[in-house]
């Protein structure tokens, strides 16, 4: 289509497509790659420094993922250090504490997929049916705000609040009864964990949502009023539809995600708990490796969940697609 | 149009006493009035939401400005203004390791940020050329990082190999976003190419167009791009976890993890202040620190805002 000789759009309109000028030789005007380099060195200089640090520090370390198999030892670096094959990719599937880890993530997940998705659209909702323009102003700047904030903040102000010398459990003191302390009880753990993503990104959450409500016609709504659709039903006949894509989109991205799940937030509450419900695969890749030292086994840990995240999208956006959505991408 | 809606929902508000409601006038004229019921729920709700928000801050402040006495008659947080002093400011600004890792985060945050704004928008406007040399290529280099991460040991032990380890270039260097680059270039691409092939034709060359047009034209998003990197300078803590090893050297988030989530006593606060064993003794100190950490964030929070609603979806995604 695009390389079709008949086409009559004059070579200027062809800059967006540089790949295609070859093809459409005819039509333009032949520069070589000398002239171009040479004209286009000023912009090839502006980009370089950014070239630099992206290949430094993203690409080098991917390569540097050779090390799982390998025996690495800092001290013989990578280039000495010997070829073992997939020895660490076995220990790292025979090894229980991993498998356990795993089953952490996916229930921290999967609990925070169930409770917290399901917030900020409701939030959104409710937020879009507030008219008045400053009160809806107010809520959002205030709703957005713990976005901002950093896990070590949000944690802390946690720990102020149900910890065991905290607000409310001081207060349920004062007035004769026993104390607690939410922020070491292994059993409330994930509520806790909970609690905390929906304090602080909820808010921040509904944004995405407002915005593809507002793209919404105020005609169809006002259709639908005539024809006698009262505020609910014209909630789950347009404004639900019209986030469908949205939704599914963002769902997509979190099963993406789900294998990285809060690892800040997790890891200052590590100690407090203990291991048994707060180890994930990241804070254990991170202990294995840079505390116990074991690099060549965190490696392959790392890149085994990179591996079954890649899989988890790759599936959620199949599914989609049989849903008859668009996904994250499509096949061209 | 009209006539018709309003002879369709007036029966439905009208009330025996014909006492009409005041009507809101941002509501559409078809749009039913709330139920008294409804009214109050949503105002509960929301009233809810911004409280969880704002009680928690308040109280923190509150206690950060009350003297220790007043801290320790509350049992803890202090949610009644009581005896105020600015004491627990006083003696964290006085010198000594959270003002060091006070200044160590400004710092970081400003180099940071102003590198990383730098590049981001020099390697956006070299790339935004239609059809220039190798640009197709560069932006696929810089896609790849977007969907595969290094993992955290490769990194790790890169960052160790370069000798960064308890160095703050550790935390600063690895700033340029892939994304970011490709924001500020779809805006950049958005500018009308006439205004840049005069001036080219009046004889401006690169640095010139993207000094005095790009730039200015696109101030709204170079300074949401900067703001987000600024407020991720300023929380990052698990970096600093990582590549600062030397406790002289911590910057705030990592002073604020160790001295009020940990509680570890600070040198020359006086007193154990152990919060898992409800000892408060330091209870102002600790909350002052906070403040501190959020301060920052509060200042540059309205700024930000003003300009969510242009970068609204890019933000969201970013999360």
């Amino acid at each position: 289509m695009t390389t079709s000789p008949v086409r009559r759009h004059p070579p200027a309109s062809d800059h967006a497509r540089g790949g295609a000028a070859k093809s459409a030789a005819p039509l333009v005007r032949h520069i070589s790659w000398q002239t171009r380099l040479k004209r286009d060195r000023t912009l090839l200089l502006m980009v370089s420094p950014t070239i630099v640090l992206i290949v430094v520090f993203c690409y080098v370390p991917m390569l540097g993922n050779i090390i799982a198999w390998q025996d690495y030892s800092p001290y013989t670096g990578f280039v000495h250090s010997p070829f073992v094959g997939w020895e660490a990719f076995v220990r790292v599937f025979n090894n229980p504490a991993f498998a356990h880890a795993v089953v952490n993530t996916l229930t921290i997940t999967t609990f925070q997929l169930v409770f917290f998705f399901p917030i900020p659209i409701a939030l959104a909702l409710l937020l879009n049916s507030v008219i008045t323009p400053r009160l809806r102003t107010l809520v959002q700047s205030v709703v957005y705000l713990p976005h901002f904030f950093s896990w070590v903040l949000v944690v802390t102000l946690f720990q102020q609040i149900f910890g065991g010398a905290g607000l409310i459990s001081q207060t349920v003191r004062q007035h004769g009864g026993s104390g607690f302390d939410l922020m070491t009880n292994p059993h409330t753990f994930i509520l806790l964990l909970t609690g905390q993503s929906v304090w602080k990104e909820a808010g921040w959450g509904i944004i995405i949502f407002l915005a593809a409500i507002a793209t919404v016609s105020p005609e169809l709504y006002e259709a639908a009023a005539m024809d006698g659709a009262g505020k609910w039903r014209r909630m789950w006949h347009i404004t639900l539809p019209a986030i469908r894509p949205v939704v599914i989109l963002l769902l997509i991205l979190q099963l993406g995600s789900m294998l990285s799940v809060g690892f800040e937030q997790i890891i200052l509450q590590r100690a407090a708990v203990g291991t048994g419900v707060s180890e994930v695969i990241d804070t254990y890749v991170y202990f294995q490796g840079v505390v116990a030292g074991d690099w060549s086994f965190a490696t392959a840990a790392g890149l085994v969940k990179g591996a079954i995240s890649l899989v988890l999208v790759l599936g959620a956006n199949k599914l989609a697609h049989m849903l008859g959505e668009s996904g994250i991408y499509q096949k061209a | 149009m009209i006539t018709v809606t309003s002879v369709i929902t007036e029966p439905a508000i009208a009330s025996p006493a014909i006492k009409r409601k005041r009507r809101n006038p941002n509501r559409p004229t078809w749009e039913e009035q709330p139920t008294g019921w409804g009214a109050a729920m949503k105002f509960v709700v929301l009233s809810v939401v911004v409280l969880s928000v704002l009680f928690p801050l308040y109280t923190v402040v509150l206690t950060s400005l009350s003297t220790h006495a007043a801290s320790v008659r509350a049992g803890g947080l202090v949610t009644v203004p009581g005896d105020l002093t600015l004491n627990a400011y006083k003696e964290i600004l006085s010198g000594g390791i959270v003002t060091r890792a006070t200044l160590v985060s400004v710092g970081i945050t400003v180099v940071g940020t102003a590198l990383s704004t730098v590049l981001t928008v020099l390697a956006a406007y070299g790339l935004s050329r239609p059809n220039s040399f190798g640009h197709r290529k560069i932006l696929f280099v810089f896609l790849i990082t977007m969907f595969f991460g290094a993992g955290m040991i490769p990194t790790y032990l890169l960052v160790s190999a370069l000798g960064l380890i308890n160095s703050y270039w550790a935390l600063i260097l690895p700033a340029v976003s892939a994304f970011n680059v490709l924001i500020v270039r779809n805006f950049f691409m958005a500018i009308e190419p006439a205004i840049l092939d005069a001036a080219r034709i009046d004889g401006a060359g690169d640095w010139r167009i993207l000094g005095k047009i790009v730039v200015p034209m696109s101030r709204a998003v170079i300074a949401v791009v900067s703001l987000f990197s600024a407020v991720g300078y300023w929380n990052a803590f698990f970096n600093a976890v990582l590549y600062i090893n030397d406790n002289a050297k911590w910057p705030l988030q990592l002073v604020l993890r160790s001295y009020v989530l940990q509680g570890v006593t600070l040198p020359g606060s006086g007193g154990p202040v152990g919060v898992n064993t409800g000892a408060v003794s330091g209870l102002p100190l600790q909350m002052a620190i906070m403040v501190l950490a959020i301060l920052p964030i509060l200042m540059v929070y309205p700024f930000v805002q003003k300009h969510f609603t242009k970068g609204v979806i890019f933000g969201a995604i970013k999360g």
